[in-house]
């Protein structure tokens, strides 16, 4: 699912929330926010103002006209405070309703269970009546009903509703490609699943939760604020109280709606109004970079990270190493040594394997073909030999290719043994039937790995062949991002399970900060651990169940969503993309969100300075002419300078919208850099924009004034 | 150059000096490193400890260094106020002034206890030489003390990474005194024996004028609390002019000791930081930022002083020095004008000319720098209320880079939003909210029978009398103890309301920046990355220097645009 369209503002998303910002006028809803609700009761004391000056035709408070305004334009801003939520919860819920519809009501196969025993009884019935722990069956062109991990089979799946990618991919019972995404579809073969979820708690269903405020919990950071915030409200208050004994000391009359009008001014409503927006913004921008994640406190840390763990495989190479060139002993025909390096590598269905097939190929050699007789035995990779080969009958190969294969095969041997793999594994088999490992090869080895390459030796009938080299392809534009990361202050972390030359000189070349290598599972937990005592947070990306409790221990965990449901259970994100660079996107948006807030809340409080300005001489003016002086915007009259510091309270609001559902841009330049470009202009921006947006507001009034 | 103006930079300069060469004693002093004084008082602080079962060794949480905090002080406040009250009893009286009453008590034994020194007594009638001594000379040593204290365990909460124990409250009380302002106020005292101010036992000497009238001339053993009055930012005169008495300041060397003295504890101690903590860059950050505050209330000040009064150049009486109102001839108007600025940035209060007499922008400048109450600020507490700017600021700032906020390595959180949130606003609020409850008595209650009728409170009408309601609450709140001396407030009505803001605007804000660092330190941790926040650079000095204008200055723009500002125009 990608983001459909840019656009900030839909003509439909626009009517909703236009509808919703009147039913979030409720004091019950208002009340989670300390600032919009003071403004709310100031609204409502000048709802009373305007009916008591139209009932009594009393002016000592001000005309009808003045106080109706004053009243519709804060009746206005807190419209656009909740305009501005309501759109930010209708992006997002948009974003994810048009995730969930793709799983919505499809008919499942379900399997009926005696005890333990399958039952092959089949039962169809709707998506939405499948629980957690029950079983179905997906055959070819089945949509997949529920969220769940494969039993039993394999299968090609189509992910394009939720990746967006068209290409298939496979999913089989065991290891860690086991789970499938509701809402996509099987193209061949048949699969039983495990359902993983209840229905409606499906990570996707958290996070619509999430987005649509029901379940929304405020974050650590956004509480802080919104304490700061409070306290600034609390300070006006006392401003405005006070204000009244001063006024009346000073023999000057303050009208109900100069009082309203200043405390609504005077507290920060700009970042009040946008705040709940900007949460929910930041939930959306993530869900737009197909991430789910399962709270707003994630995407928060997100931002803090220290320490990323990369995977290299994906993320910092393309893929999968390829042999990039063949390196015959002392000896060894090439020819030769590539016809061996061809066989071992037949049955070889890892893209290594293929790769050297290819590689073969472009060196014009003809893929072999062998028959079913010739072939003896198939070697499979095993962790405990780690070399992988084929034994073929000698005469029937012989007479078949009329080739005699090689100088170094002891020709009374009935059987050809080709085995590729590892230096160590070759060399125990060489050393052990008592050959000698050349030493030119050896010496080719470590230089291989020394380039970051990796070495495999092939070997016939335990002597040595040769060297193939294996190369890894870094990711063109990497060390660019790594750079940038580096001036976020975030230190990357590769890791891989390659021996440690090569790990370093791949961690060298694209530029990360530092390697682990022949890395376990809990060699990254390890690390985890202790990066986090020395109060670093961590966040990594698995797939893998034995990532799980890695995942589970570092502050951000993103699980692949074609890992398996105990990964995704364990990490605080999930990525539908499945892409490996995907952390790094996450970083900046959660600093991206924390920025947003921290720019908005600085402008809205230079804004005071000018809104002070405009106020403070008006209020006083009529009785202590000499304040005159501090009327610097030159003001038209006092009615005029405080209907324009309130509307431009007001439409200060919708402007910045765009900017808050977007987001302030983040650039690695250096958090003292950052700072200062921020404070220039957000700091001084929100101190002057002001003073020229009142005046221009008190210009257009006074024309109709 | 005018040798006025010299003298008052060499002040200045003078003060910086001193106060870089203190900084390092001061900081080993805390350290607990060996310091020269050693010798003189290590006898002196092992007897004290042995004596009241002190163990030295013994480190408290911040809770624990705030319960014995509160728990002296709350002692000393009923010592002294029973002294004040039976003060005619007691001995040392040689002039027999009597007892303070109970609600001038209650003022006055807060007052100092606070380290403010508000008088709404003289001290030639008002006090005995016994509770000159025992009460004023006593709460000024241990009040300022107190300040050095609370700054020592937010010193140490700020250097460590992750710790609970933040040392032994007694320890740095003590200290405070024997090592830091014993030692100083016995070389300012000698300085200002040795010219002219009295420090003997016998009472009131008697004078003939040269118009042949017989004058009483008060005197006292006052030398040594006015070297203590000023070097804990104090403040509180032995007599009732204070410093522009002429024994309390006789001449113009004890007129560049005196301003001298107040200001270098406040200025080394930011400069003890740096050396403590072991980041000086940041010391001179916050110097910087405190430096270029002072200039900006000063400059008005001077400019204006300067300038003269308006009032008079449009009698056609045109020339300098007529603002010379209230003024010591001696000492000269950028004298006065400098010294007006530091005592009342700083929590002294002394005053070596009259407050209120002085031009409105002034007014104006004093009442800020009250207001804002951190421009180098008290003994200690000068630093401590600028840790809660910093903290706001390090939040504000901390989320423009995207980053949960921290400083010093530890994360701020909800909790010390919330603390520092109250400490912000206590001000405003007492400062306020008092102004505004005696505006309210004078509209609506001006002729209720009190001793003294609230509408003959004020000695001036109009934005002048706003001023001097707003100075006293400033004042108070700010702990500074000057006063807008027209103001009648040695009554039940100012002695007690002003109590009540003066014991809030002490104890809060040292409980607040005190349990902020406590409970930071507690926290995890967290190394310095290229994505920290730095929190020593002139960038994040300036943040911290918007925080205070915005929070400090502009929630008093409006009672400052009725006092000083409507003052300001129109007279000109």
């Amino acid at each position: 699912m990608k983001s459909s369209g840019n656009k900030l503002f839909e003509k439909e998303l626009v009517m909703t929330s236009l509808k919703a910002s009147f039913v979030k006028l409720n004091p019950k809803v208002m009340f989670r926010n300390p600032v919009m609700f003071t403004v709310e009761v100031g609204t409502l004391i000048m709802l009373i103002v305007t009916a008591y000056t139209f009932i009594t035709k009393d002016h000592t408070q001000g005309s009808f006209g003045y106080n109706l305004t004053v009243f519709i334009v804060l009746l206005l801003t807190l419209l656009f405070a909740n305009f501005a939520e309501a759109i930010a919860e209708a992006r997002g819920k948009a974003q994810a309703d048009s995730l969930r519809k793709t799983r919505e009501d499809t008919p499942a196969k379900k399997i009926i269970l005696m005890g333990e025993i399958f039952l092959n009884e089949i039962h169809t019935v709707s998506s939405v009546e499948l629980k957690k722990g029950d079983y179905f069956l997906c055959e070819a062109g089945d949509v997949i009903p529920m969220d769940g991990e494969i039993v039993e089979g394999l299968a090609t799946i189509d992910e394009s509703a939720i990746t967006g990618e068209s290409a298939p991919v496979i999913r089989e019972a065991g290891g860690d490609k086991s789970s499938v995404t509701g809402g996509t579809k099987v193209l061949s073969d048949r699969i039983k699943v495990r359902v993983t979820t209840e229905p409606g708690e499906s990570f996707l269903d958290k996070m619509i939760a999430l987005v649509e405020g029901a379940n929304r919990q405020k974050t650590p950071n956004e509480i802080a604020l919104t304490i700061l915030l409070a306290s600034f409200t609390l300070v006006f208050i006392i401003v405005c109280v006070t204000l009244k004994p001063f006024a009346d000391y000073a023999q000057t009359p303050i009208t109900i709606a100069a009082f309203v009008s200043l405390f609504v001014c005077l507290i920060p409503t700009t970042i009040g109004g946008l705040l709940s927006a900007i949460g929910i913004a930041g939930m959306d921008r993530a869900l737009r970079a197909n991430v789910i994640a399962k709270s707003g406190k994630a995407v928060e840390t997100a931002g803090d990270i220290d320490v990323l763990l990369l995977d290299k495989t994906g993320t910092i190479t393309i893929g999968n190493r390829k042999a990039s060139h063949f390196w015959p002993a002392d000896g060894v025909n090439e020819k030769a040594f590539m016809e061996a390096c061809m066989l071992a590598s037949l049955s070889d269905e890892t893209p290594e394997g293929k790769s050297i097939i290819e590689l073969a190929n472009t060196r014009s050699m003809n893929t072999p073909v062998l028959k079913k007789e010739e072939v003896l035995k198939f070697i499979k990779f095993t962790a405990e030999t780690r070399t992988s080969g084929i034994d073929l009958d000698r005469a029937l190969h012989l007479q078949k290719t009329g080739s005699h294969n090689g100088n170094v095969a002891t020709l009374d041997d009935p059987c050809i043994r080709i085995r590729k793999g590892a230096f160590d594994a070759i060399r125990n088999i060489v050393t052990k039937a008592g050959n000698q490992f050349p030493p030119a090869t050896a010496e080719k080895v470590k230089e291989i790995s020394g380039n970051g390459g990796t070495p495999l030796v092939v070997s016939q009938n335990e002597n040595v062949m040769g060297v193939i080299e294996l190369q890894d392809i870094i990711k063109p534009g990497i060390q660019e991002r790594f750079e940038r990361l580096r001036k976020m202050g975030v230190k990357t972390v590769m890791v891989t399970g390659d021996n440690p030359l090569t790990a370093k000189f791949i961690a060298e070349k694209a530029g990360v900060d530092d390697y682990i290598a022949e890395a376990k599972p809990e060699d990254k937990m390890n690390y985890i651990k202790r990066e986090q005592t020395e109060g670093r947070l961590v966040a990594m990306m698995g797939d893998g169940t034995n990532d799980a409790p890695a995942l589970a221990q570092a502050d951000v965990g993103v699980a692949m969503n074609s890992g398996t449901s105990a990964a995704k259970e364990a990490g605080n994100m999930v990525d539908l993309d499945n892409d490996p660079t995907k952390l790094i996107e996450i970083v900046e948006i959660g600093k991206q969100l924390l920025m947003t807030r921290g720019t908005l809340t600085t402008f809205s409080i230079a804004n005071d300075v000018a809104k002070y300005f405009a106020i403070v001489p008006a209020l006083f003016i009529a009785t202590i002419p000499a304040l005159k002086a501090m009327n610097v915007m030159n003001l038209t009259s006092p009615e005029s300078a405080i209907l324009s510091a309130v509307i431009f309270n007001a439409i200060i609001i919708p402007l910045l919208i765009p900017l808050a559902l977007r987001g302030v841009a983040y650039k690695a330049i250096g958090a003292s850099a950052l700072l200062r470009r921020n404070l220039l202009i957000y700091g001084i921006g929100g101190v002057i924009v002001p003073f020229i947006g009142i005046k221009l507001i008190d210009m257009l009034i006074s024309l109709f004034l | 150059m005018n040798s006025e103006y010299l003298g008052i930079i060499f002040s200045y300069i003078l003060t910086i000096c001193i106060a870089l060469l203190l900084a390092r004693y001061i900081a080993k002093v805390f350290l607990g490193e060996k310091v020269w004084t050693d010798k003189l008082f290590g006898p002196l602080d092992r007897f004290l400890f042995r004596f009241m079962g002190i163990k030295e060794e013994e480190e408290m949480t911040w809770k624990e260094h705030l319960k014995a905090l509160l728990t002296i002080n709350m002692l000393w406040l009923v010592y002294a106020f029973f002294v004040l009250l039976f003060q005619d009893k007691l001995p040392l009286n040689p002039d027999h002034n009597p007892g303070q009453t109970p609600d001038l008590a209650f003022n006055t034994a807060i007052s100092f206890l606070v380290n403010c020194n508000l008088q709404d007594y003289s001290g030639e009638s008002g006090a005995t030489y016994f509770s000159q001594l025992f009460v004023v000379t006593f709460l000024q040593f241990v009040s300022a003390a107190t300040g050095i204290a609370a700054l020592a365990i937010v010193f140490k909460a700020l250097k460590e990474k992750t710790v609970t124990k933040l040392g032994n409250f007694w320890v740095y009380f003590t200290k405070s005194i024997t090592r830091i302002l014993l030692p100083i106020s016995i070389v300012i005292a000698t300085v200002l024996a040795f010219n002219g101010t009295p420090a003997s036992f016998k009472g009131k000497d008697t004078i003939i004028t040269m118009q042949g009238d017989t004058q009483n001339v008060s005197r006292g053993p006052a030398a040594g609390m006015i070297a203590i009055k000023h070097l804990g930012t104090n403040g509180g005169g032995w007599f009732g002019a204070n410093s522009a008495h002429p024994l309390e300041n006789p001449n113009y060397i004890t007129n560049v000791t005196e301003i001298v003295a107040q200001v270098i504890l406040p200025v080394a101690l930011i400069f003890a930081m740096g050396i403590y903590i072991r980041r000086k860059k940041f010391a001179y950050i916050v110097f910087g930022v405190m430096t270029v505050g002072m200039f900006m209330l000063l400059i008005p000040t001077i400019v204006s002083e300067v300038h003269g009064n308006p009032a008079i150049a449009h009698m056609g009486i045109n020339g300098a020095n007529t603002a010379m109102e209230g003024k010591e001839v001696r000492l000269g108007i950028p004298a006065s004008a400098y010294w007006t600025t530091m005592t009342t940035i700083i929590s002294t209060g002394s005053v070596n000319c009259m407050h209120e007499s002085m031009m409105p922008m002034t007014g104006g400048m004093q009442l800020l720098g009250m207001m804002i109450n951190c421009f180098y600020g008290g003994c200690g507490v000068g630093i401590l209320n600028y840790y809660i700017f910093i903290i706001i600021a390090v939040f504000i700032s901390g989320l423009m880079v995207g980053r949960t906020p921290e400083f010093m390595g530890h994360k701020v959180e909800a909790k010390e939003m919330k603390i520092a949130a109250i400490i912000a606003l206590l001000h405003p609020f007492l400062i306020l909210a008092g102004t505004a409850i005696s505006s309210y008595v004078i509209v609506n209650h001006g002729g209720a029978a009190w001793t003294v009728q609230p509408k003959n409170w004020l000695n001036n009408p109009g934005y002048h009398g706003f001023s001097e309601m707003l100075y006293q609450y400033t004042s108070c709140a700010a702990n500074n103890g000057s006063g807008f001396e027209g103001l009648a407030d040695n009554n039940m009505f100012w002695n007690v309301t002003a109590g009540f803001v003066l014991i809030l605007a002490r104890f809060l804000p040292i409980i607040g920046p005190v349990a902020i660092a406590g409970i930071m330190a507690q926290k995890k941790f967290i190394p310095e990355s290229a994505g920290t926040l730095k929190t020593d650079t002139a960038t994040f000095g300036i943040m911290t220097m918007a925080v205070i204008m915005i929070i400090a200055a502009l929630a008093f723009f409006p009672s400052l645009a009725l006092g000083p500002l409507a003052e300001y125009f129109s007279m000109k």
